[in-house]
C-alpha cells in the first residue's frame, strides 16, 4: 500500500507539469492581458510597456512558465493586476468553496444514496417511477434555471432565506446553494445507486444472507449496500474535483465569492496570474481526489490489493 | 413435541417419524410469457437423522422446492400452494418474522457455488459468526470463538488465522467447507444441500461428502441432498426422490431405486451415466428429446413425449391421464408391474453393465 501511494504520487509530477503548461499556454493565447487591464479604452503604449516589463510579459513564453513554476514551488502565486496577492485571493475563496462543496457532497450522499436504495428495492413501483421521473427533470433542467427559480421563490417571494450569500458565507446560508449545486449529481447518484442495488439484489450472497436468517434491514445495509457503493464512490470522488472548480454558475447566482467567482472574474479581466494560479490548485485537487478514490476501493473491496 | 403429535392426528399422510413433511406442493411463477408451473403437486417426507436425495434434470424443480421450504422465493411473482410442515410448524403461511427465526437456525442451506454465495466483502469468520450472533444472542467474541470451532470441525487448517481471511483467499474446496461451517453453526435440525459438490473435483467432493456424513452422525440432523450426480446420491442418501417436470416420478429407498428402477425416466437417467468399467466402444444412451416446457407441460404423463415405452400401454392413456404416484416405494407410470420387470430385465439392465 505504502509503495503504491508513493508510486502514484510520483506519477502525479508529470501530469501536474503537463496540465499546468497547457493552462499556461491557453491563457497566453487568450489575448493580451494588458489590453484587458485598460478595459474599454486603448492603452497608453508607454504604460503598457512598463506594465509588461513589470510582470515579465516581454520575455518568451517558456521562460515565463519556468519562472512562474519556480515561484509556485516557493508558495508565490504572483500578484493580480489589481495589486492583490493571488494567494490572498485563494485564502478567501477556497474556504468558501470548500464549505459549499462539503454541503453539496453531503446532500449527494445522504439524499442520493437513500433515494437510490429505496427505489432500487422497489423497482417498478410508483415510488420508483416518481423518483426516476423527478431525477430526469433535475438532470435535464440547467442549473441556472433551478438556481434562479429557487432563489426567486424561497429568497424573494417567500423570504425563507436570504437571496444572496454574505461575504463570510456561513454554513446555513450555503444550504440552498449547496442543494442547487448538488442537484444534477444528486440525480446521477440516485440513478447509479438504484441500478447497482437492483442488480446486486438478486445476487447469490444476498440470498445467502437471507437464508442465514438475518433481518431484512441488516441484509440491505450490511450485505447489499456495501457492494453497491463502489460505482457510487467513484462518481462522488470525481465529483469533488468538479464541485471545487466548477461552481461558477451557482456562485454567480447566489453571489458567493468562491473559486468559481474568482475564476470568472479572472477570465473576464484576462487576469493571467489569477486564472493560472487557481487552476493549478484545482489540478492538484483533482489528482488527490482521484488517488483517494482509488485507495477507497481497497477499503471497500478486500479483493483489491495495491502492491 | 406436543404440537407434533397434534398435527399427526389431524393430518393422516404425515409419516410417524417425519420431521419435514411436504404435501401437494405447487409453486408457480408468473412471467411475461405466462405461468410457469415449477413444482406441481409434490409430496415427500424427511425423517430425523436421515438423508433424502433428490435427483432430476436441470429445471425439474429440485432447487425451487427447497428454496420454497426456506421461503427464499420472490413473494411478488410466486404463488405457493400446499403445505410444508416442519416439526409441527406450517411454513407456507408462516410470517416473514417466523421464517427469519427458522432460517440459519433450525433449517440451514448449503448453496451450490460458494464463490458467489459468500459475500466477497466480509471475512469468512464474520460470515460464519453472523447467524450465530443473530440466533443465540452471542457476543462478538463468543461468535468468533464459535467460528474458529466450526472451521476446525470442517477441517480448515490453521483456523485461528484463516478465520480472518476473505472468501477469495480460500480455495474452492475450502470455500465449500466454510459454507458448510456457516450452515451448521447453529446446529440445524434440517440441512438442505443444493448441489454442494457440483463445482468441486472428485477428491474434494469425497471429503465434503464424508464431512457431511460425520456431521450428520454427530448432530442427528436431517439432510435433503439435491444433485444430478447419481454416484454421489448412492453414497449419501437413505431415500431417493426422482423429479421430472416439477413432479416426483419415482420414490423409494436409494438401493431399491438404483438397483431396480421402475420408471422409464429413471431408466434413462441410469443409462445415460458413464461407467468407469464400461465398454468404450458402446455409446451412452441419452434420453431423447429435451425437458418439457414448464409454461405448457405435456398432457397426461409429462414424460410421454420422450418415453420409448408408450406403445406398451393400451390406448392413449400416457398422453391423456396423469399417472399417480403411490405411497412408499412407487413410480408414477402406467406400465404394469410385470411389464416394468420384463422391460427392465430385457432392455435396460444389459445397458447398465
Amino acid at each position: 500500500m505504502g509503495r503504491y501511494v508513493v508510486r502514484r504520487l510520483l506519477q502525479m509530477i508529470p501530469v501536474f507539469a503537463g496540465a499546468t503548461l497547457l493552462i499556461f499556454l491557453m491563457v497566453n493565447v487568450m489575448g493580451d492581458p494588458i489590453a484587458g487591464l485598460c478595459g474599454e479604452r486603448r492603452c497608453d503604449p508607454a504604460t503598457a510597456a512598463r506594465l509588461r516589463a513589470e510582470f515579465g510579459l516581454d520575455k518568451p513564453v517558456w521562460q515565463q512558465y519556468l519562472t512562474y513554476m519556480g515561484n509556485v514551488f516557493t508558495g508565490d502565486f504572483g500578484t493580480a493586476f489589481n495589486g492583490q496577492e493571488v494567494t490572498e485571493l485563494m485564502s478567501t475563496a477556497f474556504p468558501v468553496t470548500l464549505r459549499l462543496t462539503l454541503i453539496a457532497i453531503l446532500f449527494e450522499v445522504v439524499i442520493g444514496i437513500t433515494l437510490g436504495v429505496v427505489t432500487g428495492l422497489r423497482r417498478g413501483r410508483p415510488v420508483d417511477t416518481g423518483v426516476l421521473l423527478f431525477t430526469l427533470v433535475v438532470i435535464s433542467v440547467p442549473t441556472f434555471v433551478t438556481g434562479l427559480l429557487l432563489q426567486l421563490l424561497l429568497g424573494v417571494k417567500w423570504g425563507w432565506i436570504r437571496p444572496s450569500v454574505s461575504s463570510e458565507a456561513p454554513l446555513d446560508e450555503l444550504l440552498l446553494p449547496g442543494l442547487v449545486l448538488a442537484s444534477v449529481s444528486l440525480a446521477y447518484v440516485t440513478r447509479l445507486t438504484r441500478t447497482s442495488i437492483a442488480e446486486n439484489r438478486r445476487s447469490d450472497y444476498v440470498r445467502t444472507a437471507v437464508a442465514k436468517g438475518l433481518p431484512r434491514r441488516r441484509v440491505v445495509t450490511r450485505h447489499l449496500l456495501r457492494n453497491s457503493l463502489i460505482p457510487v464512490v467513484t462518481f462522488i470522488g470525481a465529483d469533488v474535483g468538479f464541485l471545487m472548480g466548477g461552481a461558477i454558475v451557482t456562485e454567480r447566482i447566489f453571489n458567493i465569492h468562491g473559486v468559481g467567482y474568482q475564476l470568472y472574474q479572472g477570465i473576464l479581466r484576462q487576469n493571467t496570474q489569477t486564472v493560472v494560479g487557481f487552476v493549478t490548485v484545482l489540478v492538484l485537487v483533482f489528482l488527490v481526489a482521484n488517488l483517494v478514490v482509488d485507495l477507497l476501493y481497497a477499503v471497500l473491496d478486500p479483493r483489491i490489493r495495491y502492491v | 413435541m406436543t404440537t407434533l403429535t397434534k398435527t399427526e392426528g389431524e393430518k393422516a399422510p404425515t409419516g410417524p417419524d417425519s420431521f419435514l413433511s411436504v404435501r401437494d406442493l405447487r409453486v408457480r411463477f408468473s412471467t411475461e410469457d405466462g405461468i410457469v408451473k415449477a413444482v406441481d403437486g409434490l409430496s415427500f417426507d424427511v425423517e430425523r437423522g436421515k438423508t433424502l436425495g433428490i435427483v432430476g434434470e436441470s429445471g425439474s424443480g429440485k432447487s425451487v422446492t427447497n428454496l420454497t421450504v426456506l421461503g427464499l422465493h420472490n413473494p411478488k411473482t410466486t404463488t405457493v400452494e400446499g403445505e410444508i410442515v416442519l416439526d409441527g410448524q406450517e411454513l407456507v403461511t408462516a410470517s416473514e418474522k417466523e421464517m427469519e427465526k427458522l432460517r440459519g437456525n433450525k433449517v440451514a442451506m448449503i448453496f451450490q457455488d460458494p464463490l458467489t454465495a459468500l459475500s466477497p466483502y466480509y471475512t469468512v469468520g464474520r460470515q460464519i459468526a453472523e447467524p450465530f450472533m443473530k440466533h443465540t444472542g452471542a457476543s462478538k467474541k463468543e461468535a468468533r470463538e464459535r467460528a474458529i470451532e466450526m472451521l476446525t470441525k470442517v477441517g480448515i487448517p490453521q483456523p485461528k488465522t484463516r478465520v480472518d481471511d476473505y472468501p477469495h483467499q480460500f480455495s474452492g474446496g475450502m470455500r465449500q467447507r466454510a459454507m458448510i461451517a456457516m450452515a451448521l453453526v447453529c446446529d440445524p435440525d434440517l440441512l438442505i444441500a443444493d448441489e454442494p459438490t457440483t463445482a468441486l473435483d472428485v477428491t474434494v467432493q469425497a471429503q465434503i461428502l464424508d464431512l457431511l456424513k460425520d456431521l450428520q452422525q454427530e448432530f442427528g440432523s436431517a439432510i435433503i441432498f439435491i444433485t444430478h450426480d447419481l454416484g454421489v446420491i448412492s453414497d449419501m442418501a437413505d431415500d431417493l426422490l426422482v423429479m421430472y417436470s416439477g413432479r416426483a416420478v419415482e420414490r423409494g429407498g436409494v438401493r431399491e431405486v438404483l438397483r431396480e428402477p421402475k420408471h422409464p425416466y429413471t431408466w434413462g437417467l441410469l443409462s445415460s451415466m458413464p461407467r468407469l468399467g464400461g465398454d468404450t466402444a458402446q455409446a451412452l444412451n441419452p434420453i431423447p428429446g429435451s425437458p418439457p416446457s414448464l409454461l405448457n407441460p405435456p398432457s397426461g404423463c409429462p414424460f410421454h413425449p420422450r418415453c420409448a415405452f408408450t406403445g406398451e400401454v393400451p390406448g392413449d392413456r400416457c398422453s391423456t391421464e396423469r399417472p399417480p404416484l403411490g405411497e412408499g416405494r412407487a413410480a408414477a407410470c402406467h406400465l404394469t408391474a410385470e411389464q416394468k420387470q420384463t422391460i427392465f430385465i430385457d432392455k435396460i439392465q444389459p445397458r447398465l453393465r
